[in-house]
């Protein structure tokens, strides 16, 4: 118990180094802040939708909604709102994360391939919600006309509009806020009993634990911070897409979960690195990277479907 | 009056290329728990195989030809790649045919070519079956007689024959089929096999239709899933009758509201599952 | 695709070729042109060369890359060589804007071109402001890139579809009457175009029913019934891709191409192409065309880049590529730099000349909206003549772009400047 406690204080680490001094190594390996961005919000995303898939034991496969619907909620709001980047975070986290609670309702009873059906085609709604309805969202286009602003804190100023660094900090900052009371949700009484539907739910069930309503809960938590990812997204762009709820966003995400290691904290971080670095990389590299992107898939589900981060784990632990 | 009959009508053409798009993904997920993202891919790649045979073989001739080698390669992909996630959790088996999507779409556009390509249909399915019903090629009738005789082959084959039998049996109880001796990795093969079949017959059809693009499958698999899930995950019965209503419900309302012709299916799928979540025809507990 | 590949020097890497030599697949060396010499000019180029407008993407991929390399025959822009970037944006902005980003910070590119998705288009446009890139659209149709969203550092070379508008209506008008039906495309682009065409025809007193349909709508019949019963003068296809395809076959079909005439706004050469016989057909706007007698320097351009297109003829998508690269390289030898805001004001209401504008009438970027004021070809779709496979459109008139566009305060464009 004592060790384990002390490696994770040692992944902690190494996680928080690494990703505090992003600006000063990235550019050194050939990367750029901007990609850094997209791979923590990525992995907030990821590690959000892991609250289910990892430790819960629940298959969503239609994440890209929460993660677009935050989008949307964030773009929206500092558009015809008020822009205030901040309010706007928040505002495409209710959204998505009210719209997930909502539907999750629906979805308690399901298990299995039905699940992750129902869940892929509740994405899809959201998806031709925002394609079609132009006046309001943009449609096909896109949404514009908003932008990050600059945060004044009273005593200094963030200017993460004019600075990428600043963003990166910003983005990170969020991160680690969202990423800490995922942790602490995982250790309260309720994240056990996540871990318990997760190994045996007819156990869970006998003994006396009322499995929809907790499944129900950690669905809802997993979409808000999901839309937080995707406020952060918007930011990240000053932009909201239609594609960003698309299902094959949705793969995307899971696929992350999947390649860094499911069943563990951080996996999905280094899943986001593993893909976003690869799929930056080889898509410049050939016009059939999609090919390349399908074989990773398939690579891992075959070979190595326990992700990086398992891996390194179950070598560790033998 | 004359539009909205007009379009029922229509609308039981779209629908029944849906329930042949549908019915195949039906059957591998009734029987294999196998949801199957690349099945669009099968599609197109049913459609591209029949643009290349057709100038050797003629259109009939790769209507025949084609779907069968789109179930050889249905069956050596199962052989390949799908059989290693049977025993796994879903979400492999998902990841899994997501990724042999991408590779099987890059391929299409490898060899093809990114440009739209059209397939040549013989000229007498292009004319209008009379002047009044200009609006109804022979196509249109063609493609629904080819429906209806491969669904009833597909309904006749689970009845009638010994492999068709078993994987009525599998679905309903894969489990106790298997502690009788049946072969059930030989029995998902062949599944998947006629499943990818159905697919690559649809992708014939379309691509007489529509066209052929590199993403064809794309905007033709969501409709499936719906139509899945609408008519209850487990009957293929509700896969037919949910093809049929979403077919029926797109084209009604392209008569009120064009625009909405996309979105009335997921209204109708969000209707289904507030009012009888296990579907139209589907029973409680399976697959649940 | 493989025209896509080996143009120029290429550098391989050895991890991917090996990777590509397994897969059996060609692997495209890293889209970089490079010429000898001192530090090269780099250009970014952003398209979406997968998905589902690769096919017009990869056209204007393949006339930069070409361009490039003759324009380091010729010395390059400012005597220095030219280094062309190109990116995939895979049709997704999110994609589009990362790759923006890359292009600007990692590989500190002068300028950015691309891309043909509007919205794609849009998103880049926010990125080169803020980081002050010299930017040019190429292939983006949508008004507002050169109307109200407009930016001091983007010119637009393709036309805005109220121009493309604006040069169909009088001729449909006065062919075959004032009495329409259109097909059009449920999205901003569709919708622009539908209302632009519109107001032209209600200003000469026509009168007109439509439907908005979803943008990848592949049956069309009970849209053609409607448009049947109506009896239009002329049925608009204002569709894009596959379903503009589509709904001209299926046009054809139905035989209505006997009791009405049909027109639109674009119909691009790509899509032509891949449509059968019959449906080659109907007026169109030609935004540029290989055959223009009446412009010597076209048929230089057409026998020089010909050959690397497999003996086919260039399309209007060659055209912007080439027209946006070269004016670039205008742009930057007047200002006799490589600053944004420099080069912005250099460009503007810059004549091109015809070797580079292959065009007969006068054409510049005009400097109250940065849009390019190109002639416009109305005419008639028509099977291969005696030119050719690629003799497909007839010139009927040509219009000049300020005819079309009209003032431009009236685009709601207004440049601003940074301090």
């Amino acid at each position: 118990m004592n060790e384990n406690f002390l490696s994770r204080h040692r992944q902690l680490l190494i996680v928080w180094a690494l990703l505090l001094t992003v600006p000063f190594w990235l550019p050194m390996l050939g990367g750029y802040t901007a990609l850094a961005g997209r791979v923590v919000v990525f992995a907030l995303a990821a590690m959000s939708f892991n609250l289910l898939l990892g430790f819960t034991g629940i298959m969503s496969f239609g994440h890209a909604a929460y993660f677009g619907l935050g989008a949307y909620g964030c773009g929206l709001f500092m558009k015809f709102v008020t822009a205030s980047t901040l309010l706007g975070v928040l505002a495409g986290t209710l959204v998505g994360g009210i719209a997930g609670t909502l539907f999750g309702l629906l979805l308690v009873r399901r298990r299995g391939v039905y699940f992750a059906m129902v869940t892929i085609a509740f994405g899809q709604v959201c998806f031709y919600i925002a394609y079609k309805w132009d006046e309001f969202t943009g449609g096909y286009d896109g949404l514009r006309g908003f932008a990050r602003a600059p945060i004044d804190f009273g005593i200094f100023k963030l200017d993460i509009a004019a600075s990428n660094n600043a963003f990166y900090y910003f983005v990170v900052a969020i991160f680690g806020l969202a990423v800490g009371l995922q942790a602490l949700i995982l250790k309260s009484p309720f994240g056990r009993t996540m871990l318990a539907i997760r190994e045996n739910e007819r156990r869970a069930r006998f003994l006396g634990i009322p499995i929809e309503k907790h499944i129900w809960l950690a669905f809802s938590i997993s979409c808000f911070f999901t839309a937080l990812a995707g406020s952060l997204y918007a930011l990240l762009n000053n932009f909201a897409d239609p594609l960003g709820l698309n299902y094959i966003m949705s793969g995307n995400i899971v696929m992350i979960t999947v390649m860094g290691g499911m069943r563990t904290f951080w996996g999905p971080l280094v899943g986001a690195v593993l893909f976003v670095a690869l799929q930056d990389y080889v898509s410049s590299m050939t016009t059939n990277w999609m090919f390349f992107v399908g074989l990773t898939f398939v690579a891992v589900v075959l070979f190595f479907p326990r992700g990086l981060m398992g891996m390194l784990q179950k070598r560790a632990g033998t | 009056m004359e539009l909205v009959l007009f379009n029922l009508a229509n609308g039981l053409i779209v629908g029944a290329f849906y329930v042949l798009m549908a019915l195949g993904l039906s059957l591998i997920i009734n029987l294999s728990n196998v949801v199957n993202f690349a099945h669009g891919n099968f599609l197109a790649i049913g459609g591209y195989l029949a643009f290349t045979l057709t100038p050797y073989i003629g259109f009939w001739g790769a209507l025949l030809v084609s779907p069968l080698l789109t179930a050889v390669f249905g069956y050596f992909i199962e052989q390949v790649l799908i059989r290693h996630v049977y025993a796994r959790n879903h979400i492999y088996s998902l990841l899994l045919t997501f990724g042999l999507g991408f590779i099987l779409q890059d391929v299409c556009r490898f060899i093809w070519g990114p440009s739209p390509l059209p397939l040549g249909i013989p000229d007498i399915l292009s004319l209008p079956i009379t002047e009044e019903l200009f609006f109804i090629t022979w196509y249109r009738v063609f493609m629904v007689a080819v429906v209806i005789v491969a669904v009833s082959g597909l309904f006749a084959f689970l009845r009638f024959t010994r492999v068709g039998m078993r994987i009525r049996a599998g679905t309903l109880d894969l489990d106790t089929v298997s502690a009788l001796g049946v072969n059930v990795a030989a029995l998902r093969s062949y599944n998947f096999a006629v499943g990818s079949f159905l697919a690559g017959l649809a992708g014939v059809l379309a691509a007489g239709q529509i066209g052929l693009n590199p993403n064809m499958g794309d905007d033709l698999i969501m409709p499936s899933f719906i139509a899945i899930i609408v008519g209850g995950v487990g009957s293929l019965t509700g896969t037919l009758l949910g093809g049929l209503l979403i077919g029926v419900a797109a084209a009604l309302t392209t008569v009120f509201y064009p625009a909405g012709a996309e979105a009335v299916i997921y209204v109708i799928m969000a209707i289904v599952l507030l009012i009888r979540p296990r579907g139209l025809l589907g029973e409680e507990g399976m697959l649940t | 695709m493989s025209q896509l590949i080996g143009t120029g020097h290429t550098r391989r890497r050895g991890l991917l070729q090996a990777t590509a030599a397994i897969g059996g697949l060609q692997l495209a060396s890293p889209f970089i042109i490079k010429a000898r010499g001192e530090t090269p000019v780099k250009i970014g180029f952003i398209d979406p060369i997968t998905g589902s407008l690769s096919a017009l993407a990869v056209t204007e991929v393949e006339s930069a890359k070409w361009t490039v390399e003759q324009m380091n025959k010729n010395g390059g822009i400012l005597g220095r060589p030219v280094e062309l970037l190109i990116e995939d944006s895979a049709n997704d902005t999110g994609t589009g804007v990362q790759k923006a980003h890359k292009l600007i910070e990692r590989d500190n590119v002068d300028m950015i071109l691309g891309d043909v998705n509007s919205g794609i288009a849009y998103a880049i446009m926010g990125v080169t402001a803020e980081k002050r890139v010299f930017h040019i659209v190429p292939g983006g149709h949508t008004d507002p890139i050169t109307g109200k969203d407009c930016k001091w550092n983007t010119f637009r070379t393709c036309n805005t579809t109220a121009m493309d508008a604006a040069a169909m209506t009088k001729t449909l008008v006065s062919k075959f009457g004032k009495k329409w039906f259109f097909v059009t495309p449920d999205y901003a682009y569709g919708q622009t175009l539908q209302a632009n065409f519109v107001r032209n025809l209600e200003a000469l007193g026509g009168t007109w029913q439509g439907d908005m349909l979803p943008i990848a709508n592949s049956d069309f019949s009970a849209t053609l019934i409607k448009a049947k019963g109506y009896k239009p003068d002329v049925l608009l296809n204002l569709m894009g891709g596959s379903a503009q395809i589509n709904c001209m076959k299926q046009f054809i079909q139905f035989g209505l191409n006997k009791q009405m005439a049909l027109g639109g706004a674009l119909y691009e050469i790509e899509s032509v192409r891949s449509v059968p016989k019959e449906a080659q057909s109907g007026w169109f706007a030609m935004e540029w065309y290989w055959n223009q007698p009446s412009v010597p320097a076209v048929k230089k351009f057409v026998d020089a880049i010909s050959p690397v297109l497999g003996g086919k003829m260039p399309t209007a998508r060659h055209w912007m590529a080439y027209v946006s690269l070269h004016a670039a390289r205008l742009a930057a030898e007047k200002a006799k730099s490589l600053d944004a805001v420099k080069m912005a004001h250099a460009l503007e209401d810059l004549e091109l000349p015809p070797e580079v504008s292959l065009m007969p009438g006068k054409v510049r970027y005009r400097a109250g909206d940065h849009q390019l004021m190109s002639d416009i070809y109305v005419g008639e779709m028509h099977p291969p003549g005696p030119g050719g496979a690629d003799d497909l459109f007839t010139i009927g008139q040509t219009v000049t772009g300020e005819d079309a566009a009209g003032p431009a305060e009236a685009t709601g464009c207004k440049i601003a400047w940074p301090a």
